[in-house]
């Protein structure tokens, strides 16, 4: 299977803080790559190079295509999921609550959307070019909401949805971008055992799906090791550990990290 | 009721009375009169005390409502029986609330000072439409909208005056001239967020109105622009005797000349601008960039996130509310026949902004019932002078206090997967 993220030598610093040091790793497609590590390992600053949020002090990040790859570096702020098609979820939920559910999934299709509007002209006329083009995006957006099993709430505020929705409706939100890698902080977090099942069957379902790969950062270890392909394990900022779920649930290291070694 | 709560009560009552006191005392009890030679004091204690005696009885009947801790008091109840109404039947009432403008000229109590006073509400509910753009929908707090006003009255004004141009070929050139401003502004400033981009826009609207004031060349400065051409009944003017090989208005139309047909003229044109803002507003709200502005409001950085370009989207949203503000400026410019500077002070781009956030967020309605409230009541203490301005402040603080997200809060979503539930 190819790759599809190769991050190399990837270091972040905050003044004297290293939060990340030196992290190599790569990501395939159709798989679940998790990122774990205690509170403060830096999984989240991760994520926030790869998606632009943060210009790393060092290293690369390459995504490929099919026989050429372009550099994440290069795309800073919102053309990171534009141009690269490189979705992102936030640890603590970053929804658009006064807007509908429909709404929300409507602006994640805004560039296209922009384009069939005509900049707006062809929208203010009222055109049917348009029209047609808005009713593909609702058909989209029912599509997902059809998986989450939200359709029914699809005119509802998305501030007002339970929280476990608004995970969700947050993932198929950036899948409605058809991103080629979805990163996900943190997701199962907060969630009942009943609705974290559900959220893996939606992994799942996109991972076997979809053409995108999938980057999990989870505390939740019955989601890491239910369903990822490949672990990667982070400790103040350094890799300590890389294999599958199951190598990585016996790795003297990996548990040392957690829970700490007695002197 | 206990009788602990009740002596409480009394007690903050007069504490509120006290403060009364040291505040109307100066303000209300010492008049200042000029007679002959120098100032002479002459107090007003009468006129002081009913002051103070109302703020005490107040006090104490808002302290014996809270304390009966029933959350329905009387105002509670009538606004929200007020919103309900409103929400329900939004499209019932605002056909009403059209079709009474379209009739109000011709109601048999409209004098010209009601109608002055119709044309100056409409401007201003102009400018909410066209400022909800910028701070309901876009979320961007603009403090200097005035500045827009501005530029697009000036451009008017001198384009009308140098070149003769009618109004209809002015107009757009002066929305075009503010929108420019709009982006021009709109580059360096919009990384801002919220308080900073406040503060840039506030002096934003200082240097325009400084600029206008200082660059006598051009704007005249503070001596301002006269003789502005008023505008024309498609090429009628409403003169008594027209010049020279032209028809004017009543003698095309056989009417006896009246000062009126002027103004009942400029009433729809405010109002046909007024509804043209308001229709462009809620079919934009619809359109992608529409929803972009108000994603934009709620969470920038899940914006990012989905490719959406803040930068482009407020540029736009800034361009255009900038230039209803031009359009909103050319009328006035048209309608006074002068401007200067001083028409496009802070506190105009102030009233501007609360009437927007007083009419509730992104609410067009809220925007009319809040200029109506405002500047009615305003104009209703005209008598009061300079005191007017407190019954302004009492306004607003009348719907903080009752209406704390602005008399009408809700939002409706821009598209509807499952169709009006009803
Ligand atoms: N913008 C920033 N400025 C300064 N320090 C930062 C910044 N962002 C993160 N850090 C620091 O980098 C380190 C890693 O933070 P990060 O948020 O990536 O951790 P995390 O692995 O996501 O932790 P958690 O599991 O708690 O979410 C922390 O020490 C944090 O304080
Ligand atoms: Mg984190």
């Amino acid at each position: 299977m190819n790759n599809l993220l190769s991050v190399e030598n990837l270091t972040m610093k905050f003044g004297g803080l290293t939060a990340i040091d030196d992290l190599s790793f790569d990501a395939k497609n159709n798989q679940i790559t998790s990122i774990i590590g205690p509170n403060g390992a830096g999984k989240t600053t991760v994520f926030n190079c790869l998606t632009g949020f943060y210009k790393p002090t060092n290293g690369q990040m390459f995504l490929h295509k099919e026989d050429s790859k372009i550099s994440l570096r290069k795309y800073t702020d919102f053309k990171i999921a534009y141009v690269a098609k490189v979705a992102r979820t936030f640890q603590n939920i970053r929804l658009f609550p006064a807007m509908s559910v429909l709404e929300n999934l409507l602006v994640a299709q805004h560039n296209e959307l922009m384009v069939a509007s005509g900049y707006s002209l062809f929208g203010l006329l009222n055109l049917k070019t348009y029209r047609d083009k808005e009713q593909l995006a609702v058909e989209k957006a029912k599509y997902w909401l059809d998986i989450i099993g939200l359709t029914h709430r699809a005119d509802d505020n998305a501030g007002d949805l339970p929280y476990g929705d608004q995970r969700k409706l947050e993932i198929v939100r950036a899948m409605c971008i058809e991103p080629r890698l979805l990163c996900l902080d943190e997701p199962a977090a907060g969630l009942n055992p009943k609705e974290s099942a559900e959220l893996n069957k939606l992994l799942k379902f996109i991972k076997t799906e979809k053409q995108t790969g999938i980057l999990l950062i989870e505390h939740d270890m019955s989601v890491v090791m239910g369903i990822s392909d490949h672990v990667v394990v982070l400790n103040y900022g350094k890799k300590i550990f890389e294999g599958t779920a199951d190598q990585t649930k016996n790795s003297k290291e990996v548990i040392e990290a957690y829970l700490g070694v007695d002197e | 009721m206990e009788k602990k709560d009740i002596i409480q009560s009394f007690k903050d009552s007069l504490f509120t009375g006290l403060i009364a006191l040291a505040l109307f005392g100066p303000i209300v009890g010492l008049r200042t009169e000029s007679k002959g030679e120098g100032l002479f004091i002459t107090p007003q204690w009468g006129l002081v005390f009913l002051l103070v005696g109302l703020c005490i009885l107040g006090r104490f009947l808002i302290n014996l409502n809270s304390a009966r801790k029933t959350e329905i008091t009387f105002f509670s109840k009538f606004t929200s029986k007020f919103s309900v109404i409103t929400e329900d039947k939004a499209k019932h009432f605002a056909i009403t609330a059209i079709l009474f403008a379209v009739v109000f000229p011709f109601l048999p109590f409209t004098d010209r000072y009601f109608m002055d006073v119709a044309i100056m509400i409409l401007t201003y509910i102009m400018l909410g439409w066209g400022l909800n753009i910028v701070v309901g929908l876009a979320g961007l707090l603009d403090l200097g909208y005035v500045a827009f006003y501005a530029v697009g009255a000036y451009s008017y004004a001198l384009i009308a005056t140098t070149f003769g141009w009618s109004f209809w070929i002015c107009l757009p050139l002066a929305g075009v001239f503010a929108a420019f401003f709009g982006i021009l502004l709109g580059f360096p400033v919009l990384r801002l967020r919220g308080d900073y981009l406040a503060i840039v826009t506030l002096g934003f609207g200082e240097i325009i109105r400084i600029i206008l004031i200082n660059w006598y060349e051009v704007t005249n400065g503070p001596d301002g622009i006269t003789g502005i051409p008023r505008p024309s009944f498609f090429g009628l003017p409403f003169k008594r005797s027209p010049d020279e090989g032209e028809t004017s208005f009543h003698l095309f139309f056989n009417l006896e000349y009246s000062t009126m047909h002027r103004i009942i003229f400029l009433y729809y044109l405010i109002l046909i601008l007024a509804l043209i803002t308001n229709y462009f507003t809620l079919k934009i709200r619809k359109l992608p960039v529409g929803r972009a502005w108000e994603a934009l409001r709620e969470d920038e950085i899940a914006c990012k996130s989905l490719g959406v370009n803040p930068t482009n989207t407020k540029l736009t949203a800034f361009a255009i509310g900038a230039m209803f503000g031009g359009f909103a400026g050319s009328f006035f410019a048209t309608r006074q026949a002068f401007i200067s500077p001083e028409s496009f002070t802070f506190i105009e781009s102030a009233i501007i902004v609360a009437i927007v956030v007083l009419g509730g967020m992104g609410s067009q309605t809220g925007v009319v019932l809040a200029s109506i409230f405002l500047i009615g009541i305003t104009e209703m203490f005209r008598d009061l002078e300079q005191y007017r301005m407190i019954a302004f402040g009492g306004a607003m603080v009348l719907i903080m206090v009752f209406k704390p997200k602005g008399i009408l809060a809700n939002r409706k979503p821009t598209i509807l997967m499952h169709g009006d539930k009803k």
